[in-house]
């Protein structure tokens, strides 16, 4: 201590040039953490929210009273749709490269958060993502194409041209829109749980936000009304350690955990390993039950690792070291579930491959048909009279007058 | 036909509709248990149960939020927003996805909110209780925003803004929930019996988002307005003896620029009037859309009478109030043209 007051200025572990350094991170072993029955009292979880729920331990096995024990067959199709999101991404990334889309979004490193938790809530429950959730949508249905149209603008494109790529929505398959500005969906998601409350229906909502939008105040507007009508809500924190450029500890993450900002309105939190299939789905499967069975919001922390850049507009060697990601403890959710499905028997590296090339022909042949609705450059293009639809349920006067004008310029 | 203030005129809309619709929930600070600061939902717990009139935590951004949500879920909020001076932390869920979710989903999704809440001043209430915020709210494109005069159209735009599937922003005049007040705070208070829009059907009836009216026909200038200041202009217009229209705006965005346009051609002049700030106020919108309009009819440049460019200030209120006096002094200018 000293004998002044001070401004601390948080500063990340490591800079270009540095070697990478996950220090900061507090692991608990595989299996270390109990799993503690979902009507107990919130004091009786707050442990939840320091430890870290890890099942897939370093040497591949699974372990511990988290352990869904989930048949081979279905590990290995979320296995394949872990891998569809990331073959996904790297096409999408180097279209955008290519300039046939302006921007784009991976989710490289974080696959298994969509996944896991789309396979651990029901086709009734809501989904309000966030922008890196992309295997949410993949998972619950939304086809490639689809996808490729949104971020094509293209006849296809699910949001007829008003959002930039990756600003996906389902109705249809219960997943929201995502919005440019962070956090918004936490509130959302609150109040569509209070409603099925309401409603007296058992469906519970989720939703996702990064760790720097939790300084946003709709996420603590959210964790208030959630704690406070005992919504049937998950609140997942995806804390990849890095907001663009800005570290976590700029979001406030130095000295307790992101899964501990819901204890002080009794909320219980869980810190889980982010990159662990197995872990997250058990998790979520927790909180939804708990949820379902009127014990309101949980919040979990999934903790991983952004792979790769923010976006097609970032360049991240320019803020922390290169070979970070490879330093990463809890390394990288696709080839730990690859290599627990390997260890068990129910995987090689020769189907890997095999079913890898066939997801990247699967890809490349939305891609093809996907361009038939349109490109940046070639037809069909959306018709602009349309940019005045849907400002309201119907045109009123002043919209109607402004879409003649515009059409008699473009003619 | 019963005799309602402002305040038992809005409780019987969102009593009608709750009873008509299982969907419509209320919520907001202090709305439930207690009946709200202003007795607006005076009853609708007891009524209809904890469930559907909702007691919320003091966070403006949680509550319309949160609206938002149910309103994706099936249900038809009525949030109410204790004094519009509070709105502020919700405004980005107003602006960024309450006005923008039926047009960035291309309709797949929308959420038909409805915000109540109290302007204006006249109360004592100081800078932090007297504002009028409704420009800020016909700037948002996807967002209606409503401010009516009179018990009578507040029932009625009422039950239209919560039936309509687009959002809308409903401002309450305060200093007129009890009585008509024509801008002299020195009178004794007028109750709404005394006024032909105090007399509101108990049961369903519509008022139509898309209509301003024509509360008294004139022929020499027109005057444009809304909220209290519908009858301040009244008491000012007689003050002059100038044979004035007046046109109560009552919903500002969409705006009925054809019962306004055909008036400002009938007197060929112009005045308009608001309670809110002057630079960027609605009035500035009213003012462009009417030289639009109506140009070649017109005799004399548009005036305008609004509140000042200052906050609202507690110990100047009726300096700052545009009351009779400065009205009055607007007409005489634009009539002086010749």
């Amino acid at each position: 201590m000293s004998t002044k007051s001070r401004l601390h200025i948080p500063q990340p572990s490591a800079r270009p040039g540095d070697k990478p350094d996950f220090s900061y991170l507090e692991l608990s072993p595989a299996g270390s953490v109990d799993k503690p029955e979902v009507d107990s009292r919130v004091r009786d979880l707050e442990h939840l929210s320091a430890g870290l729920v890890r099942v897939l331990d370093d040497d591949h096995t699974a372990k511990g009273a988290w352990n869904p024990n989930i048949e081979p067959g279905d590990l290995q199709i979320a296995l394949r749709w872990l891998m569809l999101t990331r073959v996904f991404d790297e096409r999408m990334w180097q279209i955008q490269r290519q300039g046939r889309i302006s921007f784009y979004m991976q989710s490289t490193g974080e696959e298994a958060v969509s996944i896991a938790q789309g396979m651990a809530l029901r086709p009734g429950d809501m989904c309000f993502p966030s922008y890196r959730n992309q295997g949410l949508y993949l998972y619950r249905g939304t086809r490639l194409i689809d996808m490729m149209c949104q971020c094509l603008s293209n006849t296809g494109d699910m949001c007829q041209g008003r959002q930039m790529p990756i600003m996906y929505h389902n109705r249809s398959a219960n997943i929201f829109s995502i919005s440019g500005n962070l956090a918004t969906q936490y509130p959302h998601a609150v109040g569509w749980a209070m409603a099925a409350a309401i409603k007296g229906e058992d469906h519970v909502a989720a939703t996702w936000v990064g760790d720097g939008a939790t300084a946003e105040a709709d996420f603590h507007h959210a964790l208030t009304f959630a704690a406070v009508y005992q919504a049937p809500v998950i609140l997942n924190v995806v804390n990849n350690q890095w907001a663009i450029s800005t570290f976590q500890g700029f979001a406030g993450g130095e000295r307790r955990p992101f899964a501990a900002r819901g204890l002080g309105l009794g909320i219980p939190g869980i810190r889980v390993d982010g990159n662990d299939l197995l872990a997250v789905y058990a998790v979520t499967l927790w909180a939804a039950d708990r949820a379902r069975r009127g014990g309101g919001p949980t919040l979990i922390e999934l903790v991983t690792y952004r792979g790769g850049a923010h976006s097609t507009s970032d360049d991240p060697s320019k803020y922390r070291p290169k070979d970070e990601w490879s330093a990463f403890p809890l390394g990288d959710p696709v080839e730990r579930l690859k290599q627990h499905l390997i260890s068990e028997g129910h995987w090689s590296d020769a189907e890997h491959e095999k079913l890898e090339q066939e997801l990247r022909e699967e890809v490349l042949a939305a891609w093809k048909q996907a361009q038939q609705f349109g490109t940046m450059t070639e037809g069909p293009f959306l018709d602009p009279a349309i940019m005045f639809d849907d400002v309201y349920a119907e045109m009123p006067a002043h919209l109607e007058k402004q879409r003649r004008q515009m059409l008699e310029l473009e003619s | 036909m019963a005799q309602m203030n402002m305040i038992e005129a809005i409780r019987s809309a969102l009593d009608v509709l709750m009873h008509k619709d299982p969907n419509v929930v209320v919520l907001g600070e202090d709305v439930g248990y207690f009946g709200g600061v202003f007795r607006c939902t005076d009853g609708l717990q007891r009524k209809y149960g904890e469930h559907r009139v909702i007691d919320a935590p003091i966070a403006e951004g949680g509550i319309i939020g949160a609206a938002i949500g149910m309103g994706v879920n099936g249900l038809r909020p009525v949030a109410e927003i204790q004094f519009a001076d509070y709105i502020y932390p919700g405004f980005d869920q107003v602006v960024s996805e309450l006005g923008r979710l039926r047009y960035r989903t291309s309709g797949d999704f929308f959420s038909p909110v409805t915000i109540r809440t109290p302007c204006g001043g006249g109360i004592r209430g100081g800078q932090t209780h007297s504002q009028s915020p409704e420009s800020i709210f016909t700037h948002i494109s996807g967002i209606k925003t409503v401010m009516p005069s009179n018990p009578y159209d507040a029932k009625g735009l009422l039950i239209s803004a919560i039936e309509s599937d687009d959002p809308v922003v409903f401002f309450e005049p305060k200093r007129i929930y009890n009585g008509p007040f024509d801008g002299d705070p020195e009178k004794p208070a007028v109750p709404w019996t005394s006024h032909p829009k105090g007399e509101v059907p108990e049961s369903y009836f519509t008022v139509p988002l898309d209509e301003a009216e024509i509360v008294e026909s004139g022929e020499e200038l027109t005057i444009i307005t809304y909220g209290t200041l519908v009858h301040v202009a009244q008491a000012a217009a007689r003050l002059t003896g100038v044979d004035a229209e007046i046109v109560d705006v009552r919903t500002l965005a969409p705006l009925d620029i054809g019962t306004l346009a055909e008036s400002v051609r009938k007197t060929g002049r112009c005045l308009i009037a608001h309670e809110a700030t002057r630079f960027s106020g609605f009035g500035a919108e009213l003012a462009a859309t009417m030289q639009e309009e109506c140009f070649y009819y017109l005799e004399a440049p548009i005036e305008r009478v609004t509140g000042w460019d200052t906050p609202y200030p507690h110990a100047f209120e009726w300096q700052y109030f545009p009351g009779q006096k400065r009205i009055a002094a607007g007409i005489r200018k634009v009539m002086e043209v010749q």
